[in-house]
């Protein structure tokens, strides 16, 4: 097995891991478990970044015993699936986190009752869980690499994946590669740029990198998902409003009431007009806990001055995009493969419908994902990684838009692409609310921009980061909008005005691909031609 | 977003330079880092929950700068509660983690609607 180790092109890993939220943190445990030398990489700083760490992550959790524990679970989780779910993965999901995360506990303090028993392991807090998955991969040796976002894969001449190019965005931003045997893409999914708490790392760069090499995204028309927030805040954190009434401006209670339909209502209401959410009938007793609960939801509030249980706030919807919704990278083996040798995804990046299906998973079934792919995927690059040494010999970068443009190269401004994309996935008369009319302008204002950023958007150096950021968000749009555009129906999160009803036609998975012309098809045809929407 | 960084508090100790995950702070030859891109802080509030010197205020509007008046900050007693109802650091033990609560409060939310 390598060693890691440094050579004149860069450093030398079995495993690379890109991202540093909870799934990388999962698979670079993974593989460093196996024996694998392992590099992190992250955007940010591991254990601060994403959309975990300010969050409070519960998991999808079911013992073993009694029996019916799990097969209840997964019934459960099959109703909403409508049909794209797999209960074979849900058990593996299942399993996998209710024996994984209990390990946790030399670096997480589990809160234990009056007994000394762990009251459960299931809720975790995130800046918390996020602190100590990072004290545990470093305590397995993993070079931990912070503020080094990758920019790009490197493959081998046969197109195997074997390593990974970007920057570091402190102390003069040098350039770093790192070659490896096996490369996870762990980067999260995309808000499209919302202020979704935590989401703004989150650009869709494991999407664009892959695709990039050669994977295809699946389930990227579930991303209609919106969580409520204090308006002109990122605090999406949901509990308090389980319990909330909301108010037009005129001071008439909306008929929004804690459910599956609040969302759509809610986005009715905001697009008539703003919506004020009174938090009253949150129990006395949990409105005394909440700071110990969730100790940053009264953040905003002690800020503004405003008592929220006592007064009415304003609101908003924020796009979750993939966080809380479905679509990724799709996922073509039990080890989290994505069809492209050496390249294995995790978290977010991977798609999610093989166990979240047409709904949102929530924080439950995402975090049970993130830890459980992460862990498939850590894994099998460890092995594949002793079979497969990494060398620089040969490799080559795989970046276009953002750093290698088609034609000649001039000024692109990444903020008015990223700007376009927010004008499609976030208003809810269009994302959340979908026609076959809307989406098609959507696809038409999306392809001009994507058009524009292929054919010259390209920097060097830190310059480059914010157009592959935007390369990234806009080719993610163009997938979501494009599967949304071929699912002619209404299956969970994805609803058409003009298809209100399930289509016993559609009861498969759309794979989509391609950056010039983006092609849509169903997973269980193997053709790309039989049901095409090209883009 | 980032807005204050209070200079007689700030130790220099440069952990919010590194934690914070969008790299809004930029380290100053002698002194407090300066907040050098607040355009990019995603208002996450991390930098304060890691900053044991409660240095850091950070304004709830992640659209837009909100300009804050220090003096007024430093004596509204709202430095450094994030990281005080955390129970991190020196309240540890004071702020149990109750996290574990959320569920129930869910399940009687469903019932109620129920």
């Amino acid at each position: 097995m390598n060693r890691f180790h440094a050579e004149a092109e860069g450093l030398v890993a079995d495993v690379l891991v890109i991202g540093g939220g909870m799934a990388g943190a999962w698979a670079a445990t993974a593989a460093a478990r196996e024996g694998a030398h392992v590099v992190l990489v992250e955007k940010g700083f591991c254990g601060t970044s994403g959309v975990t760490a300010a969050a409070g992550p519960g998991h999808w959790w079911a013992p073993p015993d009694p029996p019916e524990a799990r097969v209840n679970a997964i019934a459960q989780r099959q109703r909403i699936a409508f049909g794209l779910g797999d209960p074979v993965w849900m058990r593996r999901v299942l399993d996998e986190t209710w024996r994984l995360l209990p390990t946790l506990a030399p670096y997480y303090d589990f809160p234990k009752d009056e007994h000394g028993r762990v009251r459960n392991y299931r809720a975790m807090r995130g800046p918390e869980y996020m602190r100590a998955l990072r004290q545990q991969i470093v305590n397995l040796g993993v070079v931990v690499l912070d503020h080094c976002p990758a920019l790009e894969l490197l493959a081998h001449a046969d197109g195997a994946i074997g390593g990974a190019a970007g920057i570091r965005t402190q102390r003069g931003g040098s350039p770093w590669r790192i070659a490896a045997g096996a490369v996870i893409l762990a980067a999260g999914g995309t808000s499209f740029r919302s202020h979704l708490l935590g989401s703004r790392n989150n650009t869709g760069d494991g999407y664009l990198m892959a695709a990039e090499a050669g994977a295809e995204l699946s389930g990227m028309e579930f991303t209609a998902a919106y969580t409520v927030a204090p308006q002109h805040s990122t605090m999406t954190r949901t509990m308090s409003y389980a319990f909330a009434d909301y108010f037009d401006a005129d001071g008439r209670q909306i008929d929004a009431p804690f459910g599956p339909d609040q969302t759509e209502r809610l986005a009715q209401a905001l697009l008539a007009g703003p919506v004020y959410c009174s938090l009253a009938r949150l129990p006395a007793d949990v409105q005394s806990h909440l700071p110990t609960i969730s100790p940053n939801v009264m953040l905003p509030f002690a800020r503004w001055g405003i008592d929220p249980f006592r007064e009415r706030f304003e609101v908003t919807l924020h796009t979750d995009g993939t966080i809380r919704g479905i679509g990724g990278v799709r996922v073509q083996g039990e080890d989290c493969g994505t069809g492209v040798p050496g390249l294995y995804v995790a978290g977010d990046t991977a798609s999610r419908e093989l166990v979240a299906g047409a709904s949102s998973g929530g924080g439950n079934v995402n975090s049970a994902w993130a830890l459980s792919s992460g862990t498939w995927a850590g894994r099998a690059a460890a092995r594949r990684a002793r079979r497969v040494p990494a060398s620089f010999g040969g490799l080559v970068p795989l970046g276009r838009a953002g750093l290698r443009p088609s034609g000649r190269p001039r000024p692109t401004e990444a903020v008015e692409a990223i700007a376009a994309v927010r004008a499609e996935m976030h208003p809810y008369d269009k994302n959340l609310f979908r026609t076959g009319a809307g989406l098609e302008a959507s696809r038409r204002a999306l392809h001009d921009v994507w058009s524009d950023l292929a054919a010259h958007a390209g920097e060097d150096g830190a310059a480059s980061l914010g157009l592959r950021e935007a390369a990234a968000l806009v080719a993610s749009a163009r997938w979501s909008v494009a599967t949304a555009g071929a699912r002619t129906e209404t299956r969970g999160m994805h609803r058409r005005l003009d298809h209100p009803e399930l289509d016993p036609g559609l009861a498969t998975r759309l794979v989509a691909s391609g950056f010039e012309a983006v092609a849509v098809r169903p997973e269980t045809s193997p053709a790309p031609k039989a049901f095409e929407s090209v883009a | 977003m980032i807005e204050l960084v209070i200079a007689e508090r700030c130790t220099a100790c440069e952990r919010c330079i590194e934690v914070c995950p969008s790299n809004v702070f930029e380290p100053t030859a002698s002194g407090p880092p300066a907040i050098a891109r607040q355009e990019d802080c995603q208002t996450c509030f991390m930098c304060e929950l890691y900053c044991t010197a409660d240095a850091l205020y950070v304004a709830p509007n992640a659209e837009r700068p909100e300009p804050v008046e220090r003096a007024a900050v430093l004596a509204s007693g709202l430095l450094g509660q994030y990281r005080r109802d955390s129970g991190w650091d020196e309240w540890q033990g004071l702020y149990p983690n109750e996290q574990w609560l959320m569920e129930t409060v869910f399940r009687r939310a469903a019932e109620v609607a129920r």
